[in-house]
């Protein structure tokens, strides 16, 4: 049902036969293309706009070398200019603080907060020869401080005890307590999902952040997501100004657009990408092969 | 209201506010383009062109806002909840058993999801809310062994309805969706006619990859009806539109919260004015 967008710009522009610079009008109607392609990719609409533009100032003048097609000249400055605003370098976790550095997961429900704590105290333990203790402040879902502690045990991680009738706060504050009489380097906090229009629980999202002052406040969004990923991302990022952003599910068929999206609207990099269930399917951002999944390439 | 002239470009304005919404680009244009007829560059009111956009979308959503049908002939009916990671199967299963429970119908719960953490012990907190019998086996047992056993035992207690939770699973994972085909295949040895109701949970954040879901959960799985979760939230779940048109699926319910109340029957006219951005 996609075409490809090299097929479409191909078919628009390489019927061009004249050789030089390409002009307005050419890369009007490529533009056209480009649009469409990027919102089947779930790329939210304001962004595609941005990013048409960008890409149409970059485009109209530019040669088009012998070598290539008018298309594929296209193709090239879209997907270039994709990669940069993906923030062309991977960005690593910052553990460049005074031991035991904190992080916080926060996100929407089921977006993979819980599953993404434990792939990152795994890494952290096994690559990074870290101790990490993981706790979880989620008092709302059914047994999901057991999830923690069970995957825990799994992976051979600790975790904070579970206390029956302690507030997310509390947690936080005995997580903290226990990380530096325990000599932990890194202890993660697990947040309850949350809608960002549930303002008690934005409310004490932010507390849990003045409370642990966490050195990176991550969040966890599905690689699945559409036009909504502005809206959440945007919302998070000003409840609590988190310092990156997980994208889980990419060992989906999902075209990824919402990795842009939420990227140009926080300007905070992709730092980690979940590609599975278990706890090793965790892999650094690449944004040139999220570029080539926008594009269909 | 000030009148505007339905020119093309306040027709791509409104176009946008279903691209917006996660109708997808073609869906949208559609609509968009049943709202231009007839009407094409002349004054409308902003308030009136919403009405018909939602009227539009109303049009393709109305013949699939259907209830969930319990047979009760069966005993049990049997009801399998599929989808991926994350989407709110086992909550909705839990609010499920609520609604048939208030109904005063015995619900039995099935944990089928025998290989994420703690995902029997979730199902289990909901059986105790709800007053449903949980059947269970251990973490890493056959998921499809354990909805037999399910199945044995809601038949010798003639129970009402018997909900099988199953493992969250990409639709492209071509191994996991052949456990589930299993999983029916298992239920079918003792009740040829069953699962009488197979439900798929979509996402209302989830954009263009809702369709991928329904297209092959429904090949492999045999889905009957859609439940869309989470749209207590700012997304619009627009794709539903799109999957309407092309698959004519039952909707049956909304999720709007965590809560065992959460869940509602779906209403296509409703979800037609958030769409177009109508309040009320
Ligand atoms: N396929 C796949 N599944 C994932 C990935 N990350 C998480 N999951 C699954 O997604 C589901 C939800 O993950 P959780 O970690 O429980 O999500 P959460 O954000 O903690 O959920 P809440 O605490 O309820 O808000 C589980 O079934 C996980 O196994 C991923 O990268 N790929
Ligand atoms: N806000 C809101 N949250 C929901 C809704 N339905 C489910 N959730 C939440 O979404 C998260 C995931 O729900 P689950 O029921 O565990 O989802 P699942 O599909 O069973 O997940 P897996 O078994 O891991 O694949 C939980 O935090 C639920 O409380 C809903 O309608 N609205
Ligand atoms: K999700
Ligand atoms: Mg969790
Ligand atoms: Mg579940």
């Amino acid at each position: 049902m996609f075409e490809t967008l090299s097929e479409r710009l191909g078919g628009i522009l390489d019927k061009l036969t004249r050789r030089g610079a390409l002009t307005e009008a050419d890369v009007g109607e490529a533009m056209r293309e480009v649009r469409r392609a990027l919102l089947e990719a779930d790329v939210a609409l304001d962004v595609v706009r941005s990013f048409t533009d960008r890409v149409r100032s970059r485009a109209v003048g530019a040669d088009v070398v012998r070598s290539v097609t008018p298309g594929q000249m296209v193709v090239k400055i879209v997907h270039d200019e994709l990669v940069e605003m993906l923030g062309a370098e991977a960005q690593p976790i910052d553990l460049n603080a005074p031991a035991p550095v904190p992080i916080m997961m926060v996100g929407l429900q089921g977006s993979g907060k819980t599953t993404t704590t434990a792939k990152i105290a795994r890494r952290l333990k096994e690559r990074d020869k870290k101790k990490v203790l993981m706790a979880s402040l989620d008092v709302r879902r059914p047994a999901a401080q057991e999830q923690l502690r069970i995957l825990g045990q799994q992976n051979g991680v600790d975790t904070l005890p579970i206390v029956a009738g302690e507030s997310p706060t509390e947690i936080a504050k005995r997580a903290l307590q226990a990380a530096r009489l325990g000599g932990f380097d890194v202890v993660i906090l697990d947040t309850a999902g949350r809608i960002h229009l549930d303002e008690p629980l934005m409310v004490e999202m932010a507390e849990v952040k003045r409370i642990a002052a966490p050195h990176e406040i991550l969040l966890v969004a599905d690689a699945l997501t559409g036009q909504d990923a502005v809206t959440l991302a945007r919302a998070f990022d000003e409840r609590v100004g988190i310092t990156g952003i997980v994208l889980t599910r990419m060992d989906g068929d999902g075209r990824g657009g919402a990795a842009l999206s939420m990227r140009a609207v926080t300007g905070k990099p992709i730092k980690l990408v979940g590609t599975g269930e278990k706890a090793d399917a965790l892999e650094d951002f690449h944004p040139g092969r999220i570029a080539n999944r926008i594009l269909g390439m | 209201f000030t009148k505007r002239k339905l020119d093309a470009a306040t027709l791509e304005e409104f176009e946008d506010v279903l691209i917006q919404a996660d109708l997808g680009v073609a869906t949208a244009g559609q609509i968009s383009a049943a709202l231009a007829k007839g009407r094409f560059d002349k004054e409308i009111a902003a308030e009136d062109v919403k009405r018909i956009l939602a009227e539009e979308v109303t049009k393709v959503l109305a013949p699939v806002a259907l209830p969930l049908m319990v047979d009760p002939g069966r005993k049990p009916h049997v009801v399998l909840v599929v989808g991926v990671n994350g989407t709110g199967k086992t909550t909705t299963i839990g609010k499920l058993a609520q609604k048939f429970r208030a109904e005063g119908r015995s619900v039995m719960l099935a944990a089928g999801d025998t290989f994420r953490a703690a995902a029997i012990e979730q199902l289990k907190i909901w059986g105790e809310r709800t007053g449903a019998t949980v059947v269970a086996r251990e973490t890493g047992a056959d998921a499809a062994g354990l909805a037999f056993d399910a199945l044995r035992s809601a038949r010798e207690q003639g129970t009402d309805v018997l909900l099988i939770d199953t493992a969250g699973r990409l639709q492209n994972r071509a191994e996991l969706m052949a456990e589930l085909e299993k999983v029916i295949r298992v239920i079918r040895k003792q009740d040829e006619t069953a699962p009488h109701s197979v439900l798929l949970t979509l996402d209302a954040t989830t954009g263009q990859n809702a369709m991928n879901q329904v297209e092959i959960f429904g090949r492999v799985a045999g889905v009957t009806g859609l439940v869309m979760t989470k749209l207590d939230g700012t997304a619009k779940g627009g794709i539903l539109v799109a999957i309407a048109a092309k698959f004519g699926l039952p909707v049956h319910f909304i999720g709007v919260g965590e809560g065992v109340d959460d869940l509602e029957p779906f209403e296509a006219a409703d979800f037609a004015r958030a769409i177009a951005g109508l309040t009320s």
